[in-house]
C-alpha cells in the first residue's frame, strides 16, 4: 500500500469510529503491517491520525503484547507457554525451535524470516502443544511437524503478516 | 442423552452457514421479537430464565439487564466479550467458530432489549480467524436484513462492529475492556456507577461474555421455563459449554446440562484419562480457579453448587493433571502467566505475584525452605486487598495447591527438588532427553 493510500485507509478507519482513539489498535496493526513493526516513525504517524500525542499512543503500544516496538521477522512464531502446553512439553518445543532457527527467545533469525516469542495461552489447549505463526494456529506439534512447517514458510512467497 | 443447544449446528470442519442457521430456527426469535414482542418481554424472559453470566462471575443476567436505565439516555451499547484468555479456555472460540450467526442474533436481541444502537464484538488478538469469520458473517447478516438500519422493517436499527484487541488477559475484565474499547490503557477501574448506567463512552452499556449472549435466541424462542429445565442441578439453568484439556483422552469443548458433575465431564464427555495416566488434580474453570483433588469429582459444575464448596467455577474450562505431573511446576507456570499479565496498577498484584513466582521457582529447583510455604500462603491471602479480581484469581490455584496437595510441596522441600522425573511418553519427551544430553555438563 502506498503512503497516501495508507493514510486514506487509516483516515477512513478512524472516521468510522465513535471516537478516533477507539481505533488505536487497528491503526497500530495497520502501521505494523506497513513498516514491519511499530517504529518511532510509525508511532508518530499513528498518533497524528488518532489525534493523540506520541506518548499517549506509546502508553497503549507498550501495554499490548501483539504490538511490536522493535523489529520482528517476516513471520512471528508465538509458542504457547500456557499450563496445558506446559504439560505437553512446551519447553521442548522452544528448545527445538531455538536449535532449528539458531536464535534465543525474543530474537530474529539473521535472514529476517522468523522471530521466536513465547505467548500466554492462545486458546488451543485441546491441540496442545501449540504455536502460532502470524496468528495462524499450529497444534498437536511434533518435532518433525515443526520442521515441516518451518520449511513451508521458508519457501512461501512473501505474504504480509496479518498482525505484522 | 442430553440435547445440544448452543452447539447444535457444530460441524467438524467449518462454521454453519446463514442458511443452516436459519434452517435450525435461527433469526426466528429476532423476527418474532421485533414483530410482536416488546423489549420488556425479553428482559423479563432473561430474568425468569435465571441465566447467569457465563464469563466467570456468574452474575444474574436479568439483574444486569434491569440495571440499564429505562429513560431515554442515548446511545446505548452492547459489548460481546470474546477476549477469552483464561489458561485452559477455548469455549468461546468453538462457539463462534461453530455458529457465528447465533452470536449475532444473541447480541442483536440484547441490543433490542436495552434499546441499544450499536454492539461491539471484542476479540483477542490470537483469535484473528474468529474476527475475520465474524466480519464476514456480519456482512451476510446485513445483506439479509437482520442487521443495520430498520431491521426487518421494524424500525429498530442496530449494528455490530468487530473490535480487535492486541493481547493481555486483563482486557477480559469488564471495566478494563471498556477502557480498551475506548483506546485508553486498559487497567481496570472501580467505583462510580455500574457499566449499565455509565459504561462505554460514559453511556449505558450491557457487557456479557459471548456464551451468555448466545443463549438469548433460545430463551426468546423456547421460554424461560424450558431454559431453566435444561440444567442438571436444581441450582443451575440452561446448558454450559465446558472445555476439557490436559491429560484426557478426548480433549475438547462439550455442551452439557449446566451443573453436570465434574466426574461426568472428565470421565464421560472427555473419555477419561489418557491411556496410562491416573487422575490427580484439576482446575475446574481455568487458571484462575482452585486446584481440586479427586474428592471434588462428584461436585456439580455450576456456580452455586461449587460456591457452596468454597470453589469458583470460573469459565467452566477444566484442566486435568495426572499422577506424574508436578503440581508445583504447574502452579509455577500459572503464577508466571499471572505475573506477566498483571496490569501493574496496584502493588499487591504487581509486586506480590513475581515474589510468589520466585519462591515457587526456588522450591521447584530444590532451593526451597519451609518458611517459603508460609510466606506464599500469607501473600496469597493478602491478594484480597488488591484493586480488582485479577490477583485473587491468580492465587486461587496456589491456595488449592496448599489446601489439597501440601504434601507434594513438602516433598519438594524434603527431597531438595522436584520428585517427579518419570518421563512422559511422546516425541517431545524424546527430543527433550536428547537435548538435555547434548548440553554442556549434561548426562552424555
Amino acid at each position: 500500500m502506498h503512503t497516501n493510500d495508507l493514510d486514506a485507509h487509516l483516515d477512513a478507519l478512524v472516521r468510522s469510529a465513535e471516537t478516533p482513539r477507539e481505533k488505536a489498535v487497528d491503526v497500530m496493526f495497520a502501521l505494523q503491517r506497513r513498516y514491519g513493526y511499530l517504529s518511532d516513525e510509525a508511532l508518530e504517524r499513528g498518533a497524528r491520525i488518532l489525534g493523540l500525542t506520541p506518548l499517549e499512543l506509546e502508553e497503549l503500544a507498550t501495554f499490548y503484547d501483539f504490538i511490536y516496538r522493535e523489529p520482528v521477522g517476516r513471520y512471528v512464531i508465538h509458542v504457547c507457554d500456557g499450563v496445558v502446553c506446559w504439560m505437553h512439553h512446551e519447553n521442548a518445543v522452544f528448545e527445538h525451535l531455538r536449535r532449528r532457527l539458531g536464535v534465543e527467545l525474543g530474537q530474529t533469525t539473521t535472514d529476517g524470516m522468523f522471530t521466536l516469542l513465547p505467548v500466554s495461552c492462545i486458546g488451543d489447549c485441546h491441540n496442545a502443544p501449540s504455536m502460532m505463526i502470524n496468528c495462524r494456529f499450529y497444534g498437536r506439534l511434533t518435532p518433525s511437524g515443526v520442521d515441516r512447517i518451518l520449511e513451508e514458510y521458508r519457501h512461501k512467497p512473501a505474504e504480509s503478516a496479518r498482525h505484522g | 442423552m442430553h440435547e445440544e443447544i448452543l452447539l447444535q449446528n457444530r460441524r467438524p470442519d467449518r462454521p454453519a452457514t446463514l442458511e443452516e442457521y436459519r434452517a435450525s430456527g435461527g433469526y426466528g426469535p429476532l423476527a418474532q421479537s421485533l414483530r410482536g414482542g416488546s423489549p420488556r418481554d425479553l428482559v423479563a424472559a432473561v430474568k425468569d430464565s435465571g441465566l447467569r453470566g457465563r464469563g466467570g462471575a456468574g452474575f444474574p443476567a436479568g439483574i444486569k439487564w434491569s440495571g440499564v436505565p429505562v429513560d431515554k439516555t442515548e446511545p446505548r451499547y452492547v459489548v460481546a466479550n470474546t477476549d477469552e484468555m483464561e489458561p485452559g479456555a477455548f469455549k468461546d472460540r468453538v462457539l463462534v467458530e461453530s455458529d457465528p450467526h447465533q452470536v449475532i442474533e444473541g447480541i442483536t436481541l440484547a441490543g433490542y432489549a436495552v434499546s441499544a444502537r450499536k454492539g461491539f464484538f471484542f476479540v483477542r488478538a490470537s483469535y484473528e480467524h474468529v474476527a475475520v469469520l465474524m466480519e464476514n458473517a456480519l456482512e451476510e447478516a446485513r445483506r439479509a436484513g437482520f442487521l443495520g438500519e430498520n431491521i426487518l422493517g421494524s424500525g429498530f436499527s442496530f449494528d455490530i462492529a468487530v473490535h480487535r484487541s492486541a493481547g493481555r488477559y486483563i482486557c477480559g475484565e469488564s471495566s478494563a475492556q471498556i477502557r480498551s474499547l475506548q483506546g485508553v490503557r486498559p487497567n481496570p477501574s472501580k467505583g462510580g456507577p455500574h457499566l449499565t448506567e455509565q459504561g462505554l463512552f460514559g453511556q449505558p452499556t450491557l457487557l456479557h461474555s459471548v456464551e451468555t449472549l448466545a443463549c438469548m435466541p433460545h430463551i426468546a424462542r423456547h421460554g424461560a421455563e424450558w431454559f431453566k429445565n435444561l440444567a442438571a442441578s436444581e441450582e443451575a439453568e440452561g446448558t454450559k459449554l465446558y472445555t476439557v484439556s490436559g491429560r484426557v483422552s478426548r480433549p475438547g469443548c462439550y455442551e452439557l446440562p449446566n451443573g453436570t458433575s465434574l466426574r461426568k465431564i472428565i470421565f464421560e464427555a472427555a473419555g477419561g484419562m489418557a491411556q496410562g495416566y491416573e487422575f490427580k488434580a484439576c482446575l475446574p474453570g481455568g487458571g484462575s480457579t482452585s486446584l481440586l483433588d479427586q474428592s471434588f469429582l462428584s461436585a456439580s459444575m455450576d456456580y452455586d453448587s461449587l460456591k457452596k464448596l468454597g470453589v469458583r467455577m470460573g469459565t467452566g474450562t477444566v484442566v486435568v493433571f495426572d499422577q506424574d505431573t508436578c503440581l508445583v511446576g504447574a502452579v509455577l507456570n500459572l503464577t508466571r502467566f499471572f505475573a506477566r499479565e498483571s496490569c501493574g496498577w496496584c502493588t499487591p498484584c504487581r509486586e506480590g505475584l513475581p515474589y510468589i513466582r520466585e519462591l515457587f521457582a526456588r522450591i521447584e529447583k530444590g532451593q526451597g525452605a519451609p518458611e517459603y510455604v508460609d510466606m506464599i500462603e500469607e501473600m496469597a491471602d493478602q491478594m484480597r486487598h488488591s484493586y480488582c479480581a485479577f490477583a485473587p484469581g491468580a492465587v486461587a490455584p496456589i491456595q488449592g495447591l496448599l489446601a489439597h496437595f501440601r504434601d507434594e510441596v513438602e516433598e519438594h522441600l524434603r527431597r531438595g527438588g522436584c520428585p517427579f522425573n518419570a518421563p512422559s511418553a511422546g516425541p517431545w519427551q524424546e527430543a527433550w532427553t536428547s537435548y538435555e544430553q547434548e548440553r554442556p555438563g549434561g548426562e552424555a
